[in-house]
């Protein structure tokens, strides 16, 4: 494939799909803009999560911390003031939170905040965290969850506790949703496959190689947490003004092993393919709503579990860690090379490209 | 920067490393001076590694100062080192086996980048620029080491002899001026590492190097090294020539005897 068709057929395909989701948005019903909107946000976490366990190998179990940061700061600022004085009855919301609400105009400084706050988190807790190896990282990014989670159900004044926020306005459309999905995917690509990135993989190869190449190792990985950090906590702002509550239970450590799951089976170090199983994950959340209903089969009847969707998603994993550890992606990219080879049939995988790419230069 | 012509680039004075309650390295003090090929041979566990890690900075000496082209370095964290002007190989190969062959040499072109990483995503002409400049530093080094052909394939895929050619190549591409090679024929046959010995001193001439070499092939240490230091359980016990090193009885006995006994054994 020639180099200088790729930039415009992306932004011809970005173009088409940017049309279809203003079609969706004026045509389809609440239901599957809801689902589709879940899967955009589940996109915007994933492929940040991705940025860390992924590019850069430091195994974390942040992220629902980080969207909660987020979730939160959108809440806090686009609650209108009259709703904040019904919803904090227990006790009155701090100021100046209290005080003001950004209208929907700024409904974009609320979300740029709310990844800015989670950002400002990232950096707080990688400190004393990105200078351990291995299991200490994932025991300390998942004590940050812990930590968010009892802070939300006990700052009262600021999170209105275990009751959480109720009557966020909805302001997360398909636009907004799949805007950020979209920028995100595009940011941490980019940066990925950038130099940047190249030292972040290295840095998951090997560590001391990297550091003895000069990289610094530090520098880089806080880098990619605190990116990892900001996106998460604009997908969870988007995740407040779509289901228009929050509360401490929505950030709980499901959200990061939901995320774990999608990144895993899209494989590790893929963006493209955390965007897609993303997407799959979503879907199937809501087909799976039938095995968490009451079945009759025949005579026999099965009562409704709830959870039942997470037992089917952890043998999906436990499936995937057995017979396919390196997921739908592996570390490839999807791109147009890849679909040009898979059309093809010559069976060429990513590792070919370069070569074509070399003879066209020589 | 440089004081005179017979300034060494490398001075260690009386280094000492200790693990516990082990002496790992004691009281190592060398000057090496510019353009040298200096050989450090000792039997296993004699500390050798242990030298080019605190010369690195992965190991901070208990005692002793290091200093090249006349800053002192010692206790500095090992990127900085790197970024003076120090490079390295290892002994067990540790290469990013997961990325490519061009990727490997291009990591270590990254400590150089100028643009931010603002830059880097958003591909701001500066940063296109730059990484143009990288790649093609990249193709070019490898063409010099023979390895241009394999850029694309995964480094890990490669045939353990040009793995560490490899190694070689990456440590370069950090624009050494001092290359430490830690047993660079261990694994190789014959033939690959007669090519080894006549790649390093190419290197040598080319990149205008000064290297420090870790090797149990007494063929290559004897055949390119200048100047030898021998050590045995952390301590110096001998230096000189090819000629004086294979002469010295204490080296025999410590060293060359036990090469020489274990040949017999196989
Ligand atoms: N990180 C470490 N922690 C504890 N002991 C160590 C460490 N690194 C090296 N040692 C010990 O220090 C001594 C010197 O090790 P070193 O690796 O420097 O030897 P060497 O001369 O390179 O040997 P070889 O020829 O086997 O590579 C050994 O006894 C080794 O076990
Ligand atoms: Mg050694």
């Amino acid at each position: 494939m020639k180099r200088e068709w790729r930039m415009p057929l992306t932004i011809l395909s970005i173009a088409i799909f940017a049309l279809f989701i203003w079609w969706a948005q004026n045509h389809l019903n609440a239901y599957y803009i809801r689902v589709l909107s879940t899967a955009a946000i589940y996109i915007v976490a994933a492929v940040a999560y991705n940025l860390i366990n992924g590019v850069t190998g430091q195994f974390s179990l942040g992220p629902n911390g980080f969207m909660a940061l987020g979730g939160f700061t959108v809440a806090l600022l686009v609650l209108p003031v009259s709703q904040k004085q019904i919803v904090y009855f227990l006790q009155p919301l701090i100021w100046p939170f209290n005080s003001f609400s950004l209208p929907q105009s700024l409904f974009i400084v609320a979300l740029l905040l709310a990844g800015i706050v989670a950002a400002i988190g990232g950096i707080i807790i990688g400190f004393p965290t990105l200078r351990l190896k291995g299991d200490y990282l994932a025991i300390a990014t998942f004590g940050f969850g812990e930590i968010i989670f009892v802070l939300a159900n006990n700052l009262i004044s600021i999170t209105n506790g275990a009751l959480g926020i109720k009557g966020i306005p909805e302001y997360s459309t398909l636009m907004w949703t799949w805007g950020w999905a979209i920028f995100s995917i595009i940011v941490v690509s980019n940066l990925a496959k950038s130099s940047y990135g190249r030292a972040m993989k290295a840095i998951r190869e090997d560590e001391i190689a990297a550091e003895a190449m000069g990289i610094n190792v530090f520098f880089h990985k806080m880098l990619a947490f605190t990116v990892s950090a900001f996106f998460a906590g604009v997908a969870g702002g988007l995740l407040a003004t779509l289901i228009t509550t929050v509360s401490p239970s929505l950030f709980m450590f499901t959200m990061t092993f939901n995320l774990l799951i999608i990144i895993v089976l899209g494989g590790l170090g893929s963006i493209t393919g955390s965007a897609i199983t993303a997407v799959l994950f979503a879907f199937l959340q809501e087909l799976l709503r039938t095995v968490e209903a009451p079945i009759q089969l025949g005579p026999i009847h099965l009562p409704g579990v709830a959870g039942m969707r997470m037992v089917v998603f952890s043998l999906l994993l436990i499936l995937a860690m057995l017979f396919y550890r390196r997921g739908l992606f592996g570390r490839k990219e999807l791109s147009w090379d890849l679909i040009l080879s898979i059309f093809e049939r010559k069976g060429e995988g990513v590792g070919t490209t370069w070569k074509k790419e070399k003879m066209k230069l020589s | 920067m440089e004081k005179g012509k017979n300034e060494a680039i490398l001075t260690m004075n009386h280094v000492t490393v200790v693990f516990g309650g082990l002496t790992a390295v004691n009281d190592f003090c060398i000057d090496i001076q510019r353009g040298e090929l200096v050989g450090l041979i000792g039997p296993n566990g004699a500390g050798k590694t242990t030298v080019f890690n605190a010369i690195t900075g992965q190991y901070i000496p208990a005692k002793g100062e290091i200093f090249f082209e006349g800053r002192e370095i010692t206790g500095l964290k090992p990127d900085r080192i790197t970024k003076y002007g120090i490079a390295r190989t290892f002994q067990n190969v540790r290469l990013f086996s997961e990325l490519s062959v061009l990727d490997n040499v291009l990591v270590s072109y990254h400590a150089r980048i100028k643009s931010s990483f603002w830059e880097a995503i958003f591909h701001t002409p500066r940063y296109l620029r730059e990484e143009r400049t990288f790649y093609n530093g990249g193709m070019e080094l490898l063409e010099r080491v023979g390895l241009a052909e394999m850029a694309g394939e995964t480094a890990g895929s490669l045939p353990y002899g040009q793995q560490r050619r490899l190694e070689i190549a990456r440590a370069l591409a950090t624009g050494p001026r001092l290359l430490l090679l830690d047993e660079p024929a261990a694994g190789m046959n014959p033939e690959e590492t007669r090519q080894l010995m006549d790649f390093i001193k190419r290197i040598r001439d080319e990149f205008g190097l000064t290297i420090l070499l870790i090797e149990h092939d007494m063929k290559v240490v004897m055949g390119i090294c200048e100047r030898i230091r021998v050590l045995d359980y952390g301590i110096s016990i001998a230096e000189g020539t090819p000629a004086e090193i294979q002469a010295n009885p204490r080296v025999i006995e410590a060293y060359l005897g036990e090469e020489e006994r274990e040949n017999a054994e196989a």
